[in-house]
């Protein structure tokens, strides 16, 4: 491959080589803060990288050193065990260092504000920052003080971006495409930021999708982004090729306002069961973006079955963060 | 724009059947060889030479992968263009195999070398020995020379070498690109 590295860019040689790649375009983003701001390109640039990303996931000595001098800090304002665990091994198999910082454990109990305690992180020369939060708007907030690229990996209601790229680059690698594929998401749509970006992603790459969960559980208007609406899970599931199970957000919901009557019936209505499962005239693909309350939205034999890709999803999110901030990061230009 | 022809089909034929002749003489039967092609465009000249190879070795097992440099790049963030890997394909080990790398043209050496370091990621090969088609004299910026060579060309650094192939849409031919 004819090219020549860190030479005058004005000549004729770098002028054509530019033109040879002009396809080879970046991300439109400087941060990534919900999937709303993200274009089709986008999404699969992210996609066909995170295929690269799993084959080095595959090597025996599974790192590459391309963000050697990229310093990464994961803010977790909430708790979180597997999107900080992901993005962190995402990290460092990016070669990128690394700082952890929670917040049951930091200065923010101490009255520090949220801007102040980033800054504080940024003069350290912190390049990204991975940031969940309980505030809906937390990463773009932060986005408008600061000078290094955010990803969010979570905040409040609003959108977990990550999550709803590995679900579709899940449902991708599992039925060849997500073009014409028929979506349902099962649950607590209202308090789910996941729900929110999977709407947006799987629309974006041309699936059709379906909402389904108990009338209180389901914002309205939400036929406005173009989804379908189904109360009743049998029937949403037989419209289906994918099912994608959410978790009952008890930690998000109202004090004192009951949404259901009890979990046992929540369960018994929207659970889903093997029994149910085979009863369908045909093979359905479930997902789950974790955590699992094995016995109220999914039974143990529908987690662990065959048709359950719970554990691909997982394995994926590491690739596809690493496509993420590989991308973001070339987004930064080295000082 | 001025373009000068360096190779043309025939020549290029040629080319290609001398360089598998002295892949022959060096290597045999290929029983403790590995090629690897060098995307994206190293790709293309590393699989004509297996080709021919194969036609010229029909017996000869010939282990052929791809390797992509991206992610070892020194210009990671510098670049202009954003660096969007390609397939890397290698589907053995290397551990003490001789590897032939082929690129089609060597100018500074930097992404052979982003590509080297790719490569020992599976394994610790015995040897590696650098195949181009075209050699760009007296333009290196790192200690790499090829063992093979097509052809070797002084250029200014205004030019560009282009290698064209038929399965790109055009015909086999090799040009000087000169503003």
């Amino acid at each position: 491959m004819e090219e020549r590295w860190g030479r005058g860019q004005s000549n004729v040689a770098n002028r054509m080589n530019t033109m040879k790649v002009t396809e080879q375009r970046g991300l439109s983003v400087k941060h990534l803060l919900g999937i709303k701001d993200l274009t089709r390109a986008d999404i699969e640039l992210i996609f066909s990288q995170a295929d690269e990303f799993k084959e080095v996931l595959d090597r025996p000595i599974k790192k590459v050193p391309s963000l050697r001098d990229v310093t990464v800090a994961n803010l977790f304002f909430e708790n979180s065990t597997r999107t900080r665990l992901s993005f962190e091994l995402a990290e460092k198999r990016l070669s990128a260092d690394v700082v952890n910082f929670a917040a049951s454990s930091s200065s923010v109990k101490k009255g520090e504000t949220l801007v102040d305690t980033v800054n504080n992180i940024l003069a350290m020369k912190v390049d990204m920052v991975v940031m969940r939060h309980a505030s809906p708007g937390a990463a773009v907030f932060l986005s408008r003080h600061i000078e290094a690229s955010i990803v969010n990996a979570g905040d409040g209601t609003h959108e977990h971006p990550t999550q709803a790229l590995l679900d579709a680059y899940s449902i991708r690698e599992k039925l060849g495409s997500v073009e014409g594929k028929k979506v349902v998401i099962v649950g607590d749509i209202t308090h789910s930021r996941v729900a929110i970006s999977n709407i947006y992603c799987l629309k974006k790459l041309g699936a059709e999708v379906m909402v389904c969960g108990p009338t209180t559980l389901i914002p309205k208007h939400i036929e406005s982004l173009g989804v379908k609406v189904e109360h009743n899970l049998r029937k949403a599931l037989e419209w289906c090729d994918v099912a994608n199970m959410l978790r009952i957000q008890l930690e998000r919901q109202d004090a004192g306002v009951a949404y259901f009557p009890s979990l046992r019936e929540y369960s018994m209505q929207y659970g889903l069961d093997k029994a149910l499962l085979n009863s369908l005239s045909k093979k359905i693909v479930v997902m789950h973006p974790g955590p699992i309350n094995r016995g109220v939205e999914i039974t143990s034999d529908v987690a662990d079955s065959d048709q359950s890709i719970i554990l691909d999803q997982v394995e994926n999110g590491v690739a596809v963060r690493m496509a993420v901030i590989y991308l973001l990061a070339q987004n930064m230009k080295r000082g | 724009m001025r373009q000068t022809t360096l190779i043309d089909s025939k020549l290029l034929h040629l080319i290609i059947t001398r360089l598998s002749c002295q892949l022959i003489e060096n290597h045999e039967d290929f029983r403790n060889a590995a090629i690897i092609g060098l995307q994206p465009r190293g790709v293309l000249l590393a699989e004509r030479i297996v080709e021919q190879l194969k036609s010229m070795q029909p017996k000869a097992a010939i282990e052929y992968g791809v390797v992509d440099p991206t992610f070892y790049r020194d210009d990671f963030r510098i670049h202009d263009k954003p660096l969007i890997a390609r397939e890397t394909n290698i589907p053995f080990s290397l551990e003490g195999k001789h590897v032939i790398f082929i690129d089609d043209v060597l100018y500074t050496g930097r992404t052979i070398r982003a590509g080297l370091e790719g490569i020992m990621e599976y394994g610790r090969p015995a040897s590696v020995e650098l195949l181009v088609l075209v050699e760009r004299r007296f333009t290196r910026e790192l200690p790499i020379e090829p063992k093979y060579v097509g052809k070797s060309v002084d250029s200014y650094d205004n030019q560009q070498v282009k290698v064209m192939w038929k399965k790109d849409g055009g015909e086999d031919k090799v040009m000087l690109l000169t503003e």
